[in-house]
């Protein structure tokens, strides 16, 4: 199959499973999978796009969470603004620690990250409005618009799908826009872009900025789906979880953090019940796709396709 | 337009944590002209191109393009004044198909280069413009291979095709036939000369049949300074330079 042929078919599928969902699975089961796939897809942008591995992205989605919880029940504002809102700060934050990141490459970018991301996890151990260590609990979900119930399960489905959609979108356009030429030019060979004047650190910014206002809004619209924002979600766990979910589902693939994330999100939900050995199996699966299946699961299974 | 010279440096020197590896050039290279930078392994001449390029800061000295000063520049910057660069070990970008490399090259003109939003499928404006620099370089037929896939003449052809997109002022190629068939060699040679046509040339070279084939001046770096400087005639036939070559065993 050519390419675009396979994207078709892979969009059908995607928009398909997605409105079928709450009817097959439980709805919060798949609003988790949708989160957490726009948060490894954000990634994705900076990793898998850019050649840029960042080890702090859970500082964005933590972040916004908070300030969507905050905005929506401390303030009393409808979901949406509080969406807004979180995403629009997780972009500032971006803009923040990717300007003091960009200027290292390879390891230490990944290091700064990391550090910068901690100093955000202290802050919201320590800072009054983020609860702490019990978070903001009962964050309502509201009224969209002042007139959908988001308490109905099927209602905040859609509404949880109609963000993803269109998030997922920017990232697939941003991919294949002049832009994302330029993005992967960088990641194939920086000094050779450079060479042809391109300002290879405003296109890392940018990419960076993006990347994270996504992530912020994948853990916006995580907040209201599990009316909790909790340092689970800025911990350093959650960035080495999407590291995680990207290179299972396929870094560099459009679809594959997708596919990663419903792996790892089905492991930690039916594996629950088998306590402390997910961990194990996850990692084990880990450890044999970074040995064997280098491309990951959409990685490979696009190679099989071509022949 | 300008002075005789387009690229001047002045006593440019750089220093690794002591270490000299390049002493006090002074280098003058003639608008229009193809120039040859030769030497020995460790004479310095890739430093040399780094720091015409920005891509390394002068320790001392100072450089001047088309008579402007521009030693403080970013690389980026230095690129855009039409100082374009090859790399010693090729530089294409290899999971771009042979057309997207040559677009890269292109694509700034256009202004989009950050617009995130539009699709991709506006830069095929840019197709006709692409497939006329594949074509000069002889790499038409190839133009949807992915790149990795090319043999490495066809890369560094490739290189030229993308460094011409941005019709570039002066042209500094590093070792463009290094590691290259007899064939792939005389292929890169005409090639050289077909685009200097226009254009002002500074290569480093070690094959010297290519420079003297090619090069109006030749400049003989060796331990970080410049040993010799004129055409091959006379340069060749300089016994400082002749020890030199022979000293180091080099070639
Ligand atoms: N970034 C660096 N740090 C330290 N030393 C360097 C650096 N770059 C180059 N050198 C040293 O400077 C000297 C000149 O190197 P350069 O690469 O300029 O030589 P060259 O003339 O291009 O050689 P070749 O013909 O092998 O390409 C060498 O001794 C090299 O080891
Ligand atoms: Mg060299």
């Amino acid at each position: 199959m050519p390419p675009l042929k396979m994207n078709a078919v892979a969009w059908g599928l995607l928009v398909v499973a997605g409105l079928a969902a709450p009817f097959l699975v439980y709805p919060v089961f798949a609003m988790k999978i949708l989160c957490l796939a726009l948060f490894a897809c954000a990634f994705n942008l900076l990793l898998g796009y850019t050649g840029l591995l960042s080890f702090g992205h859970a500082a964005f989605l933590g972040t916004a969470g908070y300030v969507t919880g905050h905005t929506v029940k401390v303030l009393g504002f409808q979901p949406e603004i509080g969406i807004l809102a979180g995403t629009a700060t997780a972009a500032a934050l971006g803009y923040v620690i990717g300007s003091l990141a960009i200027r290292r490459s390879g390891i230490y970018f990944a290091m700064i990250t990391l550090a910068l991301a901690q100093m955000v996890y202290f802050m919201s151990l320590q800072m009054p409005f983020t609860g702490g260590e019990d978070g903001l609990q009962g964050v309502p979900r509201g009224k969209l618009f002042g007139m959908i119930d988001l308490l109905h399960p099927l209602y905040m489905y859609y509404f949880v799908f109609a963000i993803f959609l269109p998030g997922f979108w920017v990232i697939y356009r941003t991919i294949h826009s002049p832009f994302g030429q330029v993005l992967k030019a960088i990641r194939e060979n920086e000094p050779r872009a450079i060479s042809l004047g391109y300002d290879v650190e405003k296109y890392k910014l940018t990419a960076f900025v993006l990347s994270a206002a996504l992530s912020g809004l994948a853990g916006a619209t995580k907040t209201l789906v599990f009316q909790l924002a909790s340092l689970t979600d800025v911990h350093w766990h959650m960035s080495g979880e999407v590291v995680l979910m990207t290179l299972l589902g396929g870094m560099g693939t459009v679809f594959g953090p997708i596919v990663g994330a419903i792996v790892v999100v089905s492991l930690q939900n039916y594996g629950a019940n088998i306590g402390e050995w997910v961990i194990v199996i996850t990692g084990t699966i880990f450890v044999i796709c970074v040995l064997a299946f280098r491309r990951g699961i959409v990685g490979e299974l696009a190679i099989l396709f071509k022949r | 337009m300008g002075s005789e010279y387009l690229l001047e440096t002045h006593s440019l020197s750089k220093e690794f944590r002591g270490f000299v590896a390049v002493n006090d050039v002074s280098l003058r290279v003639k608008r229009g002209s193809i120039h040859a930078l030769i030497g020995p392994n460790g004479a310095g001449k890739t430093t040399v191109f780094n720091l015409i390029t920005k891509f390394l800061p002068p320790t001392s000295g100072k450089i001047f393009f088309d008579g402007i000063d521009i030693t403080r520049e970013k690389p980026a910057q230095t690129a855009r004044r039409g100082v374009i660069r090859s790399f010693q070990i090729s530089a294409v970008f290899p999971h771009l198909t042979v057309l997207e490399n040559v677009r890269i090259g292109l694509q700034r003109s256009l202004g989009t280069s950050f617009h995130f939003w539009k699709s991709e499928k506006t830069l095929d404006v840019l197709n006709d413009r692409a497939m006329e620099l594949l074509e000069a370089v002889d790499l038409a037929s190839f133009a949807f291979v992915t790149t990795v896939e090319l043999p490495y003449g066809r890369k560094r052809a490739l290189e030229i095709a993308t460094t011409l997109a941005m019709d570039p002022e002066l042209m500094l190629l590093d070792e463009p036939t290094q590691g290259m068939g007899h064939e792939d060699v005389g292929r890169i040679v005409e090639l050289i000369r077909k685009v200097s046509a226009n254009r002002t040339v500074l290569m480093v070279e070690h094959n010297l049949s290519v420079v003297a084939t090619l090069s109006d001046t030749i400049t003989v770096m060796q331990r970080g300074s410049i040993l010799a400087e004129g055409p091959y005639i006379e340069v060749s036939k300089n016994p400082q330079v002749l020890e030199a070559y022979v000293g180091t065993a080099d070639e």
